[in-house]
């Protein structure tokens, strides 16, 4: 039973930075939720509170329904893995994995056991007499994962387990987290300021910012119908395209922005024309970049479109070209506030 | 785990108690540390400062408060002011050449070379040897009859076979001598510690400045020594304490003779305190130490903030 | 294919590096050819003293170890030391991890102003510990040794013990305490065995400066059989006026030449935790 609440969660440092103003959240029991934010944003703050390695200067946190505010670390039946894994430098893999058994007063004889059976499932049996030194950084992730599962805790908190890895690997580690996660269904909150993988991870994602929760939901959702200008620049790589048209902002995606022939015409509703002038031609392999502005709309503002390479239309730079884009992915949003304000036509094509 | 071993897993689940505690924890393995400091040093040192303002002497019970008087006594007696110049010629002179001698030495010793280990232990001996043991070594080797360093300049010729310097006898060469054995102390810790400090100069300064076209000295003297300098000065300021505040190795070498010629501050005081029986008088003196000290301390604060060390 | 200017460079450095270990070590060798010197040829003057115009002797040895006290010396400096060293553990440790850790800002100068307590010479405070130490009647004891020397030992090693404390990763600390201990246990079970280096280098540093004091092993023992080596041997190898430059020697080499050995280990250790302070924060 391990749902995890934070309620009107507080955090200043003395020097009055506020790391974390209000936050907030309910997660599910079995749920994998994402902080996802930039560096400096509360998230690993927050999840240090709900580790209880740092006070909150208000508000409660609740692990199964408890209020765990007084509680010390060690007895809110979590497991927490760190960005620099923090392995014991003394004690051999083995014993590392041992520790939090020994610490907790497990029964002698069934540690050897327990050990086995954590090292077994992320596949390091072979690695158990080895000291952290030896390990590669793949490897000592995965010892990492074995010490946070060997008790069952209620919680897992990751922060930024991946960050250390080569990029290379990191694809097949998210993998393999994932399916880990899935398999013992222990609620998890991850920290990582990545988007990509807080998409590919999160059941939810919870975007941060300035040390408050811009929005909550799962990857699509966030992504599709972001709540401000923080949020739908936040996610996407590249980020959303936003431009300045009568007083409004206007959001677009960099894939959604088409030739004629690329866009489907299938029902997903009316298409917008939009002429877009190329200013500079990427060749990525997988398919272009295209960087230009739009200059009847918003000759100012810098646009780049994400040609998949299975949109065969020549493009060359210096030329301009109608583009077409779906209504329903055009977002508008106030300039000032930056948040998400309702749809409105597009006006007509200007007078040259 | 089946489902009755876990639960026999304790969670350890007691509530937060003072082994937990941050703000207790600290205050509480601090403690020990620092009643004992101020029962130890704090307290004492008080106490000297009473003693500098009555008249204490080994014998006397009670003592009375005489206010500004031994400090007085004390800046009109010569031999104080002797020990008063004394100790700043002797702590200037000697960490000046530390500071030269180390920067050349610890520049020579980067350099990758076989019997490091054993160059560096005969470099440290002077700093680890006891300071009196040391002092008596240099007490032979100083010795009015059997100096091997008057033999050995006699031999080669440098001295004359009517050349013989009593070194610990006549005035200067007594200072001299002190001084000497002061840089010899002092030496090897300012080396090691400025190696140190070159050693985490990164390679890409010097490399820059190859690339930029540095000749050797313009290197060594606007690039390496600037660099080092934060870190030596460090090791100088602590050369320094010991130099002002030493008085065994004045002790052992010449008792602050010949005529107080090479009297220092520390020394005097302790005459003045177990010689002469006057415990006021000595604690004065002693306290002379004080703002120079105080000074120190300071710049010693300062400097090793910007290079990093405190 | 020899570069002149490495080649001379090299020589120069080699040179410089001769010179300076020759000068520091000198009066150890010294002390090495005379303390196998028979006398008569020690005290000739006209003799090359470089040279054993005699042959070799270990006369002085002898009566170094069996006619005087130097032996009872020994024991005596062995026993402050031990004692010094583990009161100073005792002490600094803690503190030194409370100042690494757990008292902030305000730590940072209590810190500072301990290590400060380091500086005050005892040619100030001997004075008024000796009445202390005459009040608990420890005068001619060794234990008022025992007492007061932590006084500048305890200063250095908490500001020592400090670095070192303070480069070791939170979180590793920050792990154990998620895995199920206290604070201090996560302190006593990871960071001490993970410190031991530090606390070796802490030891021998206290050891040596215990074997080095001076002023206030003159000041309170009186009887020359409870001296420590660093005061019995200056005062009490002298006959009068007549000093047993032998012995005298010899005792000075080997109550210097060991510790060095045993601090050569160590400095390394020492030097990174003289600097590492703020550099990691």
């Amino acid at each position: 039973m391990a749902t995890v609440e934070t309620r009107a969660l507080r955090k200043e440092f003395t020097g009055h930075t506020t790391a974390v103003d209000g936050v907030d959240l309910v997660i599910n029991e079995g749920e994998f939720l994402v902080l996802l934010g930039p560096s400096g944003c509360g998230k690993t703050t927050l999840l240090r509170m709900i580790a209880g390695l740092e006070t909150q200067t208000s508000g409660d946190i609740l692990i199964g329904g408890r209020v765990v505010n007084e509680l010390p670390p060690r007895a809110r039946k979590i497991a927490m893995v760190f960005q620099s894994y923090a392995l014991y430098p003394h004690l051999s893999v083995a014993s590392n994995i041992a520790f939090p058994l020994k610490a907790q007063g497990a029964p002698r004889n069934s540690i050897a056991g327990e050990v086995e059976r954590a090292a077994k499932m992320f596949g390091i049996e072979r690695l158990l007499q080895r000291k952290p030194r030896q390990l590669s950084g793949g490897e000592r992730q995965r010892v990492a994962l074995a010490r946070a599962m060997v008790r069952h805790p209620d919680v897992f908190l990751l922060d930024e387990p991946l960050s250390n890895l080569d990029a290379k690997l990191r694809n097949l580690a998210r993998d393999e987290l994932k399916q880990f996660q899935r398999r013992l269904g222990t609620t998890t909150i991850y920290v990582t300021h990545d988007q990509v993988e807080a998409m590919g991870l999160g059941d939810r994602i919870a975007v941060m910012s300035g040390g408050k929760v811009r929005q909550l939901g799962p990857p699509q959702d966030v992504y599709d119908e972001p709540a401000d200008t923080f949020v739908a620049g936040f996610l996407g790589s590249p980020p959303m395209n936003l431009v300045h048209v009568d007083g409004v902002l206007v959001g677009f995606r960099p894939e959604q922005l088409l030739p004629p022939s690329a866009v489907s015409g299938d029902g997903s509703g009316p298409t917008v024309p939009m002429r877009f002038a190329v200013e500079r031609v990427e060749h990525l392999g997988a398919g272009r970049l295209l960087y230009g502005t739009l200059p009847d709309l918003a000759p100012n503002d810098k646009i780049i479109v994400s040609l998949a390479y299975t949109v065969h239309s020549t493009i060359e730079a210096g030329h301009a070209y109608d583009f077409r884009v779906h209504q329903s992915n055009l977002k508008f949003f106030d300039p000032e506030s930056g948040l998400r304000v309702p749809a409105r036509p597009l006006p007509a094509r200007r007078s040259a | 785990m089946t489902a009755p071993a876990l639960a026999r897993l304790r969670w350890n689940e007691r509530a937060a108690g003072v082994t937990d505690s941050t703000r207790w924890l600290g205050t509480i393995m601090l403690a020990p540390a620092v009643v004992y400091i101020a029962l130890v040093v704090a307290v004492p040192f008080l106490m000297a400062i009473g003693y500098s303002f009555s008249s204490v002497t080994i014998g006397t019970s009670t003592p009375r408060f005489v206010g500004l008087e031994n400090f007085k006594d004390a800046l009109e007696d010569p031999a104080f002011l002797k020990s008063l110049g004394n100790t700043a010629i002797f702590s200037l002179v000697s960490q000046t050449l530390v500071i030269v001698l180390a920067s050349i030495l610890a520049i020579a010793l980067q350099r990758k070379f076989r019997g490091k280990w054993l160059v560096r232990l005969l470099i440290l001996l002077p700093w680890v040897a006891p300071i009196s043991l040391g002092s008596i070594g240099w007490l032979w080797i100083f010795d009015p009859v059997y100096s091997v360093i008057n033999w050995t300049l006699r031999h080669v010729g440098i001295f004359g076979p009517d050349t013989w310097p009593i070194w610990l006898g006549q005035p200067n060469l007594a200072m001299a001598s002190i001084i000497g054995v002061h840089v010899w102390r002092t030496l090897p810790l300012a080396t090691i510690i400025s190696l140190g400090g070159l050693s985490s100069i990164p390679q890409d300064i010097h490399d820059a400045a190859e690339v930029d076209g540095a000749g050797f000295f313009r290197h060594l003297f606007v690039i390496t020594l600037p660099l080092v300098l934060p870190i030596l000065l460090v090791a100088v300021l602590f050369g320094l304490v010991f130099s002002i505040t030493d008085m065994i190795v004045v002790y052992v070498l010449t008792r602050g003779g010949p005529f107080d010629s090479t009297q220092v501050l520390a020394s005097l005081a302790f005459f003045k305190s177990i010689d002469g029986g006057d415990l006021s008088g000595g604690a004065a003196v002693a306290l002379f130490l004080l703002p120079v000290l105080a000074v120190c301390a300071v710049l010693l604060l300062r400097i090793a903030r910007r290079a990093e060390v405190v | 294919m020899a570069d002149p200017k490495k080649v001379a460079g090299g020589v120069i450095n080699f040179g410089v590096i001769a010179a300076f270990a020759a000068f520091a070590a000198f009066p150890f060798a010294w002390m090495l050819i005379t303390m196998f010197k028979q006398t008569r040829d020690l005290l000739d003057p006209s003799h090359n003293p470089f040279i054993y115009h005699a042959p070799p002797t270990l006369e002085h040895l002898r009566v170094l170890f069996q006619d005087t006290l130097f032996m009872n010396w020994v024991a005596n400096t062995l026993l402050v030391g031990v004692a010094v060293v583990l009161i100073t553990l005792l002490l600094a440790v803690p503190a030194g991890y409370s100042l690494a850790r757990l008292t902030g800002p305000a730590g940072e100068k209590l810190g500072i102003g301990i290590f400060l307590t380091y500086l005050v010479p005892p040619t100030i405070l001997f004075i008024p510990l000796s009445r202390l130490v005459a009040t608990l009647g420890l005068q001619d004891s060794l234990w008022a040794l025992v007492l007061v020397y932590p006084s500048f030992t305890v200063p250095f090693c908490t500001w020592l013990l400090m670095g070192f404390f303070k480069v070791i990763p939170k979180d590793v600390e920050e792990a154990a305490m998620i895995d199920g201990h206290s604070r201090f246990g996560a302190f006593v079970r990871v960071i001490l065995p993970m410190s031991v280096a530090g606390l070796l280098t802490t030891v021998i540093f206290s050891f040596t400066l215990v074997m080095q004091e001076f002023v206030y092993g003159l000041t309170f023992i009186t009887t020359s059989k409870h001296l420590t080596i660093s005061v019995g041997v200056p005062t009490f190898l002298v006959r009068g006026d007549v000093y047993f430059w032998g012995s005298l020697m010899g005792a000075c080499f080997l109550a210097s030449v060991p510790i060095a050995i045993l601090y050569n280990l160590f400095v390394d250790r020492f030097i990174a935790g003289f600097t590492v302070g703020a550099v990691k924060g």
